[in-house]
């Protein structure tokens, strides 16, 4: 009836998971229970859950993004902190829940924390700087987000019930086969990892058509943000990689569940197969996560500057060239493999060339900072950060690419040093960057400068205090992975990288102190005009938060900046442009499709992993009909009057008129 | 004067604190992969530094004139020339784009030579016959069986210091890798496959060395150390191992095979012949995995099915 599921599936018996589990637990049932009490629940229900505007969704997605970096950290702080302890003694994780430590910190950061986050700010900024109105496909765009939720609850129900991976965040095969892995944790992995995965295809198709086809009127191709250009290429690269990991994990699964042999010891299995697709998904997957961010530094590092992007041609040159070359790189994953020297030097020269397009990049934010009139605000920071960390981790990437010394270092700290100084440096710092730049056009209000600025440099410290020993920890041929060890020399590095945790871990809080502080200041802190950094995109070209429909009519495009020359003309004749014709707008209505779909996927996920087959039935059968009852809606559209349009368009414009007239800076 | 007196504090502090920070790295580098004993070691280390002197060229400027212009274009310094327009530049585009280009371009020549003069199948120049080794991981422990002596040891390696060694390496289950970080580059061991790498130690000692790829719950245990002993040690070795221990047939390697955990060093005073290949081709089943029914130091009563 059940499948494998029974009482000894729960670890009673160990106190630390138990104990986190409950205090999640009672978190989430306290929150649900003021969320019903104080009669909130109609609210999100209507304005959320069913949302389909991609404002909302984004938001959503950042939220779930930062909720499930905070349990991804606590992983790292379980790891360091065992790792500290367990020289020559066993640490307090034993090595089955250690190895569940690592792996879900690894799954959870790039698939629940970094995509999500990368995704949420795509969500909430492309259609506002393209100009329209929504996504291409709002109900599918919120379908996409709740299939992410639902991978992200099947990661932390393993916690409870049941036990996660013990493979590390890619399951090499054969160590993730029955053989080997009998237990559950592997299957929720791969069942978390596919639901998720479908989620993250449809937003790749999703973004991929907005922006070939949505653009505002007089928008070309080279007059898209940067931004928008970047977030095209990672959609791109969602459109073909993604595949490649479903059908990786299908045969793995069908490896798993009806004893096929892709990937098995036995009969013709050939575990090699498995690594090389994985990284032809793996690679293009570290630029579908760093090229948003490089978006968003190139918006950022204009605006602070006061300046267009330098060299905004070579700019999209260089993210097409990253695009297409991160797919010929994926054997540096594997050179200790035994390819032969012409198969490792062809591809590391292939990687190595990748350094090229990252290489303009940098000098072109170097050379739009040049003649500029720098403001250090808090997203500046995190760009400046980014630009000196990413060169580090660059040089550290390219030395990886040298067949020769990744001999030496493949496996090591090294590499694991190298690949958070790039995805923290680079993705995680772009994506703070991108948080603390639109959060006043999500909410309305900007966050708390001094805390922002504080929180800043602890993560920036943390970080190099934490992985510089890591770096040097490396060298001295300490693997990752590692429970406990023996090796003296590695003791007072893996100390100090411990030590650096606790830097971070300030600077963690410090952020979460910054939202708090920010929520309870939000008047004083409060965007009036919707521009609060001076900003050169149309995104700031709407009142924040922009009103559903982001437009009151959609703006004509002339040039690489539209808002900027819009702004500039009304600060040379010193008045707005004329008020619109204000008409009737049509929105999507809002559709629960998304919810009950993830519902019905995680009833689904969860009985694969268990194995109860009618449950499946259930929630295959449920996510179907949701389906077809969507596909049959006949009212799939509302429409908001002609003069509420006016009225919310009026009120900005006074509130931006008021600023104009106010406004003291240099004038075209 | 107050101010002085902190100023020199600092100064004096900053000194002893690089000095500490050099000394760190410097004894940092002791057992690990810059400070080889070894031909094939001391070549990888050389282009390891080659490649970041190289890079660090490049790197050292960028990251200053990043701090330079962010700095001194700052919105406070009057100084500083506001061009609030200028967004392009064929000449700096040109350099811009050079730049990578040709560091890469000297880099990719050093990737090429490199992988071919270091291609871990490539046999070490030698006046020497190279010793034969086979490797084989099993959950939790490395087997080395010497095929010319007909002995076999388990996580312990004797090699004659001065002379190459060649590994033929493969695994009796999962993946694991076969590293020894002071005499050169890791190698993969896989089931049903077989792997090559030449390896030397030029001088006496000991060398730690471990499995790099995570291979289940014994993993951290899967280490060794390796001997490098003068010739006549050696042949010590191998006569001690022939006297004592059991022999390593297809019954004592399937007992072997099983998981295991922190395993010591033993011997076993011969091995079957063509073991090695009889594993590698799969002659004789991979290793079984977790063991249902059967208490298991290692696996989790939640995983017993």
């Amino acid at each position: 009836m059940l499948g494998k599921l029974s009482w000894d599936v729960i670890p009673f018996d160990q106190p630390l998971p138990m104990i986190a589990s409950a205090v999640v637990a009672l978190a989430i049932l306290g929150v649900l229970a003021w969320v019903f009490l104080a009669g909130h629940f109609p609210y999100l229900w209507r304005e959320w859950i069913t949302s389909v505007d991609h404002k909302r969704i984004g938001v959503m997605y950042t939220l779930l993004a930062l909720l499930m970096l905070l349990r991804g950290f606590s992983d790292a702080v379980m790891m360091r902190s065992q790792q500290a302890l367990a020289f020559q003694a066993p640490g307090y994780l034993p090595p089955d829940h250690f190895n569940q430590v690592f792996s879900a910190h690894g799954t959870i950061m790039i698939f629940f924390g970094a995509m999500p986050f990368v995704i949420g700010l795509m969500n909430l900024v492309v259609p506002l700087q393209l100009g329209v109105r929504d996504v291409a496909f709002p109900t599918l765009n919120s379908v996409s987000f709740w299939l992410t939720a639902t991978g992200a609850l099947l990661v932390n129900i393993s916690l409870v019930i049941g036990e996660f991976a013990r493979t590390g965040w890619l399951p090499y095969p054969p160590l993730s086969e029955t053989a080997y892995s009998p237990g559950v944790g592997v299957d929720y992995y791969l069942w978390a990892v596919q639901i998720a995965g479908v989620g993250t295809l449809l937003t790749g198709i999703n973004f991929v058509t907005t922006i070939l086809k949505m653009r505002a009127p007089g928008m070309s191709y080279l007059s898209m943000s940067m931004f928008c250009w970047t977030s095209l290429a990672a959609s791109l690269l969602i459109v073909a990689a993604f595949p490649i990991l479903t059908a990786t994990l299908a045969m793995l699964t069908l490896d798993r569940y009806f004893g096929f042999h892709f990937f098995t010891n036995e009969a013709g299995g050939n575990m090699l197969m498995f690594v090389n697709l994985i990284w032809a998904w793996g690679h293009p997957e570290v630029y579908i996560l760093v090229l948003p961010a490089f978006g968003i530094f190139s918006e950022v590092i204009s605006t602070f500057s006061s300046k267009p992007l330098f060299g905004y041609r070579s700019m999209v040159a260089a993210t097409l060239f990253i695009c297409i070359v991160s797919f010929m790189v994926w054997l540096h994953h594997f050179f200790t493999m035994g390819a032969g020297a012409d198969v490792n030097a062809a591809f590391g020269i292939a990687t190595s060339i990748i350094a090229v397009g990252t290489g303009v990049k940098i000098y072109n934010w170097m050379f739009t900072m040049y003649g500029g009139r720098i403001r250090f605000a808090t997203p500046m920071l995190w760009s400046l950060g980014f630009m000196v960390t990413f060169v580090i981790g660059g040089m550290t990437g390219v030395l990886l690419a040298v067949p020769p010394a990744d001999f030496l270092l493949h496996n090591s700290l090294f590499l694991v040093a190298h690949f958070h100084n790039v995805i923290i440096g680079g993705v995680l710092f772009g994506a703070f960057a991108g948080y603390t730049y639109w959060f006043p056009k999500a909410f309305g209000f900007r966050l708390h400068e001094g805390w922002g600025k504080l929180a800043f440099w602890l993560t920036l410290i943390g970080f190099y205090a934490t992985f510089v020993p890591l770096y040097t920890v490396g060298l001295l041929g300490m693997t990752r992975r590692m429970q406990h060890f023996d090796v003296p020399a590695w003791y007072p590095w893996v100390l100090v990288a411990g030590a650096g945790m606790l830097i971070t871990t300030a600077g963690v809080v410090a952020q979460i102190i910054q939202l708090v502080v920010s929520i309870r200041q939000r008047a004083a802190l409060r965007d009036v005009t919707g521009d609060p950094w001076d900003g050169r995109s149309l995104e700031w070209a709407t009142p924040s938060p922009p009103p559903v429909f982001n437009f009151a009519a959609l703006p004509h495009v002339e040039g690489e900046e539209p808002y900027w020359s819009i702004k500039q003309r009304a600060r040379e004749q010193n008045r707005l442009r004329d008020e619109p014709e204000y008409e009737p707008i049509e929105m999507p209505r809002n559709s629960p499709t998304g919810f009950i779909c993830a519902f019905f996927a995680t009833v689904m996920g969860f009985a694969l992993i268990w194995h109860i087959w009618w449950m499946v039935a259930l929630g295959a059968l449920g996510a179907f009909a949701t389906f077809v009852v969507f596909a049959w809606r006949d009212i799939p559209e509302y429409v908001i009057p002609a003069a509420e349009v006016a009225r919310i368009d009026r009120a900005n414009r006074s509130a931006r008129r008021e600023a104009l007239a106010t406004y003291t800076g240099p004038r075209p | 004067m107050l101010l002085r007196a902190i100023v020199r504090n600092c100064a004096v502090l900053g000194r002893v604190g690089a000095t500490t920070l050099l000394a760190g790295l410097l004894a940092g580098c002791q057992g690990g992969v810059l400070d080889p004993h070894g031909p094939v070691g001391a070549a990888q280390r050389t282009i390891l530094l080659n490649s970041v002197a190289i890079m660090l060229a490049i790197v050292i400027p960028t990251i200053v004139a990043t701090l330079g212009f962010a700095w001194w274009f700052r919105e406070t310094n009057t100084r500083a020339r506001y061009l609030p327009e200028w967004a392009y530049s064929g000449r700096i585009e040109l350099v811009v784009w050079s730049i990578p280009i040709l560091v890469i371009l000297f880099l990719s020549g050093i990737i090429w030579i490199g992988s071919h003069d270091l291609d871990p199948m490539k046999p070490l120049d030698s006046q020497q016959q190279p010793l034969e080794v086979q490797v084989v991981s099993l959950d939790w422990k490395w087997l080395f069986i010497y095929p010319e002596q007909n002995v076999a040891s388990i996580n312990r390696l004797v090699v004659p210091a001065g002379r190459p060694v060649h590994f033929s390496l493969t695994s009796a289950s999962v993946m694991n890798a076969f590293f020894v970080p002071q005499l050169g580059g890791m190698i993969y061991t896989m089931n049903g496959m077989t792997t090559q790498l030449h390896l030397q130690a030029d001088q006496q000692g000991e060398f730690y060395g471990r499995s790099a790829h995570f291979s289940g719950d014994g993993f951290p245990g899967m280490q060794f150390v390796l001997h490098a002993v003068a010739v006549d040690a050696f042949d010590a070795f191998v006569n001690s191992a022939r006297s004592q221990g059991q022999a390593l047939d297809r019954a004592s390697y399937q007992e072997l095979a099983r998981q295991s955990l922190d395993v010591p060093p033993s011997t076993y005073r011969s091995v079957e012949p063509d073991l090695f290949h009889e594993i590698a081709t799969q002659g004789v089943p991979p290793a079984p995995g977790p063991q249902a029914g059967r208490p298991e130091p290692s696996v989790s009563p939640k995983t017993g099915g």
